[in-house]
């Protein structure tokens, strides 16, 4: 193995390999230094770790964020298209303008970030095959109105939790990350106004999340809400200053991308 | 709470209370000089940090993620010291459902205050003293538009502060507290006209909202606030 060769093999593709190395001489010496002296076997796993830690957060990593926040949104954007169109909605109500409003936000998210995917060079993923009746859980989810609130409620809390959970690869690219913080907020005051208009029709719910209660959606959208009831944040006991409903409401949790993963897996076909 | 007790590593202020002062202190110290403020303006704008001067009866917010920390904390207590003050004065004709959800929004505010405080400890800049006299806090319309202007801002605070912060801690948990104001000022804006929730005056036609720099978020909340921040020494990319 010659580690110049490899070098030089990343210098084709990326100019300032030196640059991101020269910033990590001290390991490039500790290398050099002690290269004799180790195993061959062992050569590619040091190697791999040197390079992970000077392309800490590449364009690749950025771009799978945007990938995946890319599959989101086109799973937000299909559903209230679909939804707006199926005429689930009542007519002549201030939902229609509502629902429009939220089908026009996610839709500009997904071109928005096929838009930047692309500034970076990136390939955007494509759209996945949605079945919105998650295998037929919510079958009625075009044709009952609270089905459909129902849906859209669950997808807005768990698209709040799932960009917050990956804002921290985010954190070496400022626009990127700014950007992403500000589909997050937009996806918050959807969960607010959905839940706005599902207590409307009787739903015991609020615009913030209590707990991990699902406001009455039930068993099936569990996962998408566990974790929520936290009272505990970097190390301080929030119970100390309000109740236990509002030191959890206070705060919306994370949710990892496995977990995101595994919630909207039902719904892709 | 013991807050002496300090969550977070003294990584970009100290426990001086005005660390600017010190600097200045000592720099006229060394050169014996009785200067006038103008001079010690025009003439010392670092302190021995390298820390830009906090002018005279300002605070100082500090420096690195712990200012951006105390910047949060000016604001959430601002938002606290308004919601208290909305729901020991309810404006006339509040309904119970409004009184509800203002109730679990100033809560909601306290804990944030109080989290920001404990976690700062000793490096928490002090309580500030607040101005609500252009408030009629008998007004549902005064009331609402306040509170509006203080959620959208503060969305749009957490929104620029997060690429300002160099921990991805901090950054969570700032995270997990934004998306609590959005689905505030969401909820305002619907008490005021129902479906503005997040209407053209807050997002763009790419579907982004609001992002504001700590310099333009802290003119618009000095009119609410009777104490001065100092602004100078945070971080700016």
């Amino acid at each position: 193995m010659n580690l110049l060769n490899i070098i030089s093999s990343i210098e084709k593709i990326d100019p300032e390999v030196h640059d991101r190395l020269d910033t990590r001489r001290g390991a490039m010496q500790q290398f050099a230094k002690i290269g004799g002296k180790i195993a061959m076997a062992a050569v590619p796993f040091a190697l791999g770790s040197m390079f992970k830690t000077a392309y800490g957060q590449s364009t690749s990593d950025i771009s799978s964020v945007l990938n995946y926040a890319l599959t989101l949104e086109y799973l937000e954007a299909e559903f209230y298209t679909k939804g707006a169109a199926s005429g689930i909605v009542p007519v002549g109500t201030p939902a229609v303008g509502a629902i429009n409003t939220i089908r026009d936000h996610e839709n500009a998210h997904v071109a928005f970030l096929i838009t930047t995917l692309g500034s970076l060079g990136a390939t955007p993923v494509s759209k996945p095959t949605f079945d919105f009746t998650a295998g037929g859980t919510f079958a009625n989810v075009f044709t009952n109105y609270d089905t459909f609130l129902a849906v859209a409620q669950a997808f807005e809390d768990t698209g709040v939790r799932a960009y917050k959970g990956r804002a921290g690869d985010l954190i070496s690219n400022h626009a990127v990350l700014t950007v992403a913080l500000q589909i997050h907020s937009v996806e918050a005051r959807h969960a607010s106004h959905i839940r706005q208009m599902r207590k409307a029709r009787g739903a015991n719910v609020k615009p913030w999340i209590t707990g991990n209660d699902t406001g009455g959606i039930g068993s099936a959208v569990q996962a998408n809400y566990n974790g929520e009831e936290l009272t505990t944040q970097a190390g301080v006991n929030i119970l100390n200053f309000v109740s236990a409903s509002a030191a959890s409401e206070s705060f919306d949790e994370p949710l990892t991308a496995n977990q995101v993963l595994a919630i909207i897996k039902p719904f892709i076909v | 709470m013991d807050n002496k007790n300090t969550l977070l590593p003294a990584n970009g202020n100290n426990s001086f209370p005005l660390p600017g002062m010190l600097g200045r202190r000592r720099f006229l110290s060394y050169l014996g000089l009785a200067a006038t403020s103008a001079t010690v303006i025009a003439a010392c704008k670092k302190d021995k940090d390298g820390n830009n001067t906090v002018p005279p009866g300002s605070i100082d917010l500090g420096t690195g993620d712990i200012g951006i920390l105390n910047y949060a904390y000016a604001l959430e207590q601002l938002e606290a010291a308004f919601y208290t003050q909305v729901i020991s004065s309810p404006f006339s004709g509040m309904t119970a459902n409004e009184q509800s959800l203002l109730t679990d929004i100033r809560d909601h505010e306290i804990a944030h205050r109080e989290f920001f405080k404990a976690a700062l400890g000793t490096m928490a800049i002090k309580n500030l003293e607040v101005d609500f006299s252009s408030v009629n806090f008998g007004s549902r319309d005064s009331v609402l538009t306040t509170s509006k202007a203080f959620e959208d801002l503060g969305v749009s605070a957490y929104n620029g502060a997060g690429q300002l912060l160099k921990d991805s801690n901090y950054l969570l948990l700032a995270g997990k507290i934004v998306s609590v104001e959005a689905r505030h000022a969401a909820l305002i804006r619907d008490l005021i006209s129902n479906g503005s929730f997040a209407d053209s005056t807050v997002i763009s036609m790419n579907g982004l909202d609001l992002a504001s720099k700590p310099a333009d978020v802290l003119t618009t909340a000095s009119v609410f606030l009777k104490s001065k921040l100092y602004a100078g020494n945070l971080p700016t990319s």
